[in-house]
């Protein structure tokens, strides 16, 4: 999709990739949501549900070209299992979090997951969401955050040093665990040590761009994928 | 109109279950009953407002019915992306509900005050903005936003006690005595200000009142009144562009066919620098009192004025 549309975003859908298969397809419900605050990372968000038959091959087709649903950053009310646009970083824990306060008043068993960059916890409203759900004790929330130390400019320690940002989640009222979020069992092994007492939030350590020459770098966040690059990729 | 915002909330409530109420941490004296009778409904969301907003666009695409309350910036202006991305893309039923618009917070100064409300909020997508003027107000707008499903705004002020019995978009408040010298087109309860000017003076006056936008059409009994004066003086409590008066000038100029005079009073913001209550800042913009008296005077007199 993206060396068709010659497009970047390609390093930070990479870094959230295992992590989304993983929800989707191991944790997820029927009923259940998931939230892609980092909106960036659309292409990587269709190519799951096209796996999942909500969109299709042809429509993914489209990804970029104009009259398309599938816009850089998921749509307004157009994909089913997509609720709420994204893109405008720091929106999805508060989605999550209203989500959640529904959820409790519903009192059903619907789950709440919220995959945040590490670069969008810059933004207070995603420090006002994490206030809300751990005072009201949404533990129907669970917030992944892609721990790729990188974001837009520069490094996200040179940027705003958001280490040790487990403490600062546990000093919200989270249980943290941390995984690697680029192994299943890694991830696996975090949910299964939730105790049910707290909100979960799982902070994925990923490299962002994985396995490309430009991995971990800025420029893998901005930069299409070069012709040797994606043969190589493909032949992987 | 707090107490009778309160009043409304909770009689709406009565028959509704998915009302629930958010509160950007504010209502002290009143807002206790909303509280007490909605219970588990009722949110304190802290001094967070734009997670207020967006969790108030969660609850609505859950299917709940949410009001979102605080002081008219810090419910608008604060969280103006949560509202355009999360709450009005999407056309959810949010309500926003805004103490005190224009300078209704007087003394407590600018940061507190909001003249630029009513535009903001009126070019967002699908949203509809409710400027209620008297108590009566309240309670027909308050049911008509929850009928509504798309998001709405509510500016609350103090209320104006003329007797009017109908909401609606458009209402002739006042005809004038014998020739119309102008007419007055105004929003919010600053219009009420026109009641208290000189007999000889209101005696002249055909005043309208616009309580909702967004605005397509002017009522053709309006129309003909502009034909015939061929005077036209807009008043709000909000600043000059985006509001009443831009709205109102781009339907004109579609609608009529002969040149009329055009004269706006609106509000300039803090042109002395100094704070005062809402009544004095409404009279230093010549929105209120002598002021206003001797605008409208001029605005008659002399139609070139400005």
């Amino acid at each position: 999709m993206y060396k068709k549309a010659n497009a970047g975003h390609v390093g930070c859908s990479l870094s959230c990739l295992e992590m989304t298969v993983f929800v989707k397809f191991d944790l997820m419900k029927a009923e259940d949501e998931l939230i892609l605050s980092k909106g960036h990372a659309a292409a990587l968000l269709y190519s799951v549900w096209a796996e999942d038959n909500i969109i299709s091959e042809k429509e993914l087709e489209t990804f970029y070209q104009n009259g398309t649903h599938l816009s850089a950053h998921p749509p307004v009310n157009k994909i089913k299992g997509i609720p709420f646009a994204t893109g405008s970083l720091g929106h999805g824990l508060s989605i999550a979090a209203g989500l959640g306060l529904a959820g409790k008043l519903k009192k059903n068993d619907k789950k709440i997951f919220c995959i945040t960059s590490d670069g969008e916890l810059n933004e207070g409203s995603t420090w006002e969401a994490a206030l809300f759900i751990s005072h009201h004790n949404l533990k129907n929330v669970v917030w992944l955050v892609d721990r790729n130390y990188l974001q837009g400019f520069g490094r996200t320690e040179d940027t705003m040093k958001l280490d040790p940002l487990d403490k600062k989640l546990e000093s919200f009222g989270f249980q943290v665990e941390a995984a690697d979020g680029h192994d299943f069992n890694s991830l696996k092994g975090a949910v299964a040590r939730f105790r049910d007492e707290r909100p979960l939030a799982i902070i994925c350590n990923t490299i962002k761009g994985r396995d490309l020459a430009l991995q971990d770098t800025v420029d893998c966040h901005y930069l299409p994928l070069t012709d040797a690059e994606y043969q190589k990729l493909i032949n992987q | 109109m707090r107490k009778e915002f309160a009043e409304a909330i909770i009689n709406l409530s009565k028959t509704n279950d998915k009302i629930i109420f958010l509160t950007g941490d504010l209502g002290f004296m009143a807002l206790e009953g909303v509280k007490e009778y909605l219970g588990e409904r009722f949110i304190n969301a802290g001094v967070a407002e734009q997670n207020m907003v967006t969790m108030a666009a969660s609850l609505a695409y859950e299917g709940f019915l949410p009001f979102v309350y605080s002081i008219s910036p810090f419910v608008t202006l604060r969280p103006y992306e949560q509202l355009r991305n999360d709450v009005c893309l999407h056309n959810l039923p949010v309500k926003v509900v805004a103490n005190g618009g224009g300078y209704g917070y007087g003394i407590m100064g600018g940061t507190h005050h909001n003249i630029e409300d009513i535009g903001s909020m009126r070019i967002l997508p699908n949203m509809k903005v409710f400027v209620p003027f008297t108590k009566k107000d309240v309670h027909a707008g308050l049911q008509e936003m929850a009928n509504d499903p798309s998001p709405n705004y509510l500016r609350l002020n103090l209320a104006s006690t003329q007797d009017l019995t109908v909401f609606s978009q458009w209402r002739k408040i006042k005809a004038a005595e014998g020739n119309v010298q102008a007419v007055i087109i105004g929003t919010g309860t600053v219009v009420d200000n026109l009641f208290k000017l000189p007999d000889s003076l209101l005696g002249g006056l055909e005043i309208w009142l616009l309580s909702k936008f967004p605005v397509y059409d002017i009522p053709s009994e309006l129309s003909e009144t502009i034909h015939y004066t061929k005077n036209v003086i807009t008043l709000e409590e909000h600043q000059g562009q985006c509001g009443l008066h831009e709205t109102l000038a781009s339907l004109l100029l579609k609608q009529l066919k002969t040149p009329i005079q055009y004269h706006t009073l609106f509000a300039s913001g803090y042109p002395s620098g100094k704070y005062g209550s809402q009544q004095w800042h409404q009279e230093e913009n010549s929105l209120a009192g002598k002021n206003l008296e001797n605008k409208i005077i001029e605005f008659i007199s002399n139609p070139h004025a400005r």
